[in-house]
């Protein structure tokens, strides 16, 4: 892999690399971008012909670390059953590549990073950003990595976002593409679930207009709420009832009080409290927006087989029952527009109550399907066996 | 591909149409079960194949195979695709389970250049015997299955077939037969003793120049 002289080791994140020096990142709200700097970790070894790399892009709260442990929490990586050695994505076949998408808050350039111009934290400075800005930058990556083709395209949820839209821009560098519980376009009822975390976060007086780093202060609160409304989304109703029911916490009636009375409260403000210890609520805000502005078709005349029209790149889409946050009909209208340019897809539907983290989760027909899938796109792309 | 180990012989309606398909040619089967034609024709034919399937666990042994198939509905699913899409669309054995077989197989015909149908010809003489001496509905072969559960909701035989193709404006470029032990049987004449002996009959259709302009086949 050519390490040019701006690659370093940084001692927290892993691997970063300063881009646009040049050229700097043309962003769609206007602004030039650059230099900016692309955190990533790697798995695997590229291959002599460059042919066997896979990116991995990370859903709205995730990061570089696809297999752990994670450098601030210690914890597995968030696709750790999908990634390794054996596992679907294997590493010993495929060279696996994820970054921290723009805007983020481990590493790459994001709303937390010192704005050059001014010295100190960008804040509400930052430019507002798109998914199609996350995957500009993600190519500038593979082109300093020299990598011309990636094998495989994959992610899900605005990981999936990501994985559609590398295919609408730069298709011939496509292989393969794998969006997962995902959609062309955020429906009216997620932009109204994002907005309801945003307006947690801002509401919260530490919040500071969004110059905490500044003056010192930290919106967890509002960031820990934004998180457990979030976090409600990403479950489903059966998953809930059978995981918590009605159960009371670590007592035997309820207290006539507000305190964490049902274990499901007490799990879901673990789950905010826990959040706030590795994200930053600037980036919260300008992810959420990029998923919110994520419509794909608009940017072909409303039509979203247009986006897709004429790319050679092979699909595998995969849905999942119970996930309400992009149902399988957000899925199917996807595959739809692909078999509407005859595109080559498959389409799986994962039968799952685990709502739409099931992506994350141990699904063996979602392991099986991609196995088969990636296998065989292998042997096309003559990519030998492990 | 993956060689799959331990096959055994292909079924025989799959082996007849795998000799009908020119070689890299690309096809649609729909109603494709666990994937079996579609990866019969990636190895011996080199086919550009995709397959439509209607379960779940057809769909997910598919695409474990490594082919390109989605889970879908033959009834309202192939107006997505395009005209001309396909040099082949394959409809095998899966006419019976749809519920409006006159607009599917216009359908075939929009998207595909050829339409390769095979049906179980419910004129078969055990099928006629089966009706006249108990009074029941015959069962598909081996399936058991009562007359309420079977997938099977329009069974039709192969003279019913050939009307409609002719009503439809549709040309029957080839048809063949296999009888109740699998041998490939060409009945010459009209039809008749075909309708009486073939267990299941494989068609090659294609649209005639001066189709009927009533069709409609348009869609979406």
């Amino acid at each position: 892999m050519p390490e040019s002289a701006t690659a370093r080791v940084h001692e927290q994140v892993g691997l970063s690399v300063e881009l646009g020096h040049e050229t700097p990142l043309e962003l769609d709200c206007g602004i030039s971008l650059g230099p900016f700097t692309l955190a990533y970790q790697t798995y695997g070894t590229l291959n002599a012909e460059r042919s066997n790399a896979v990116l991995l892009c990370h859903a709205l709260t995730g990061d570089q670390f696809v297999v752990g442990p994670h450098p601030v929490t210690g914890k597995p990586g968030w696709w750790e059953l999908m990634v390794g050695p054996g596992r679907p994505f294997d590493t010993d076949r495929y060279f696996v590549i994820c970054s921290n998408a723009l805007g983020g808050c481990m590493g790459t350039t994001g709303p937390k990073e010192i704005n050059p111009e001014t010295g100190r934290p960008w804040g509400l400075d930052f430019p507002v950003i798109t998914i199609r800005d996350m995957v500009k930058a993600q190519a500038m990556l593979l082109d300093h990595l020299g990598i011309e083709q990636l094998f495989c395209i994959s992610g899900g949820s605005m990981g999936g976002m990501q994985a559609l839209q590398w295919v609408a821009s730069y298709p011939e560098r496509c292989y393969t593409a794998v969006p997962i519980a995902c959609a062309a376009k955020h429906s009216a009822q997620n932009i109204a679930l994002n907005e309801v975390g945003r307006q947690a976060i801002m509401a919260d007086p530490e919040w500071r207009e969004g110059r905490y780093q500044e003056l010192g202060t930290n919106p967890a609160g509002g960031l820990a709420v934004a998180r457990m409304a979030a976090h409600i989304s990403y479950l489903s109703e059966p998953a809930l009832q059978r995981k918590f029911g009605r159960t009371l916490q670590d007592r035997s009636n309820v207290t006539y009080g507000f305190d964490a009375d049902f274990q499901v409260e007490s799990y879901l403000r673990h789950q905010g409290q826990s959040f706030v210890e590795r994200f930053d609520a600037n980036s919260y805000l300008y992810i959420t927006r990029a998923i919110d502005y994520f419509d794909l078709a608009a940017d072909y005349e409303g039509v979203l087989a247009n986006a897709f029209r004429g790319a050679e790149t092979r699909f595998c889409v995969i849905s999942f029952t119970s996930d309400w946050l992009y149902p399988t009909p957000e899925n199917r209208a996807i595959v739809r527009a692909l078999a509407a340019v005859a595109a080559n897809v498959s389409f799986v539907e994962v039968v799952s109550d685990k709502g739409h983290d099931a992506f994350l989760l141990d699904e063996p027909d979602m392991f099986e399907t991609l196995r088969g899938f990636l296998s065989g796109a292998a042997a096309r792309r003559g990519l030998g066996g492990p | 591909m993956n060689a799959g180990s331990g096959r055994t012989s292909a079924r025989p309606d799959h082996r007849l149409i795998a000799e009908l398909v020119e070689p890299g040619s690309r096809l649609l089967d729909i109603g494709c079960g666990d994937g079996a034609l579609l990866e019969l024709l990636a190895r011996e034919k080199s086919v550009d194949g995709r397959g439509i399937e209607i379960s779940q666990e057809g769909v997910n042994a598919s695409v474990r195979r490594g082919l390109s198939v989605i889970q879908g509905d033959a009834d309202t699913d192939l107006a997505d695709y395009p005209e001309a899409a396909f040099d082949y669309v394959v409809l095998s054995q899966t006419l019976p389970a749809i519920r409006d077989p006159r607009g599917v197989l216009l359908e075939l015909l929009r998207i595909g250049r050829i339409a390769i149908v095979s049906i179980p010809n419910f004129g078969h003489w055990r099928n006629r015997l089966h009706l006249l001496t108990r009074g029941r509905m015959p069962a598909p072969r081996g399936s058991g299955e009562p007359w309420y559960a079977t997938p099977q909701i329009r069974p039709c035989t192969i003279k019913d077939f050939v009307m409609l193709c002719r009503e439809l404006g549709i040309a029957i470029d080839r048809r063949t037969q296999v009888d109740s032990r699998g041998r490939v049987r060409r009945f010459s004449g009209t039809g008749r003793f075909a309708n009486l002996f073939g267990e299941q009959a494989v068609f090659v259709l294609s649209a005639r120049s001066s189709r009927t302009p009533a069709s409609g086949t348009k869609r979406g």
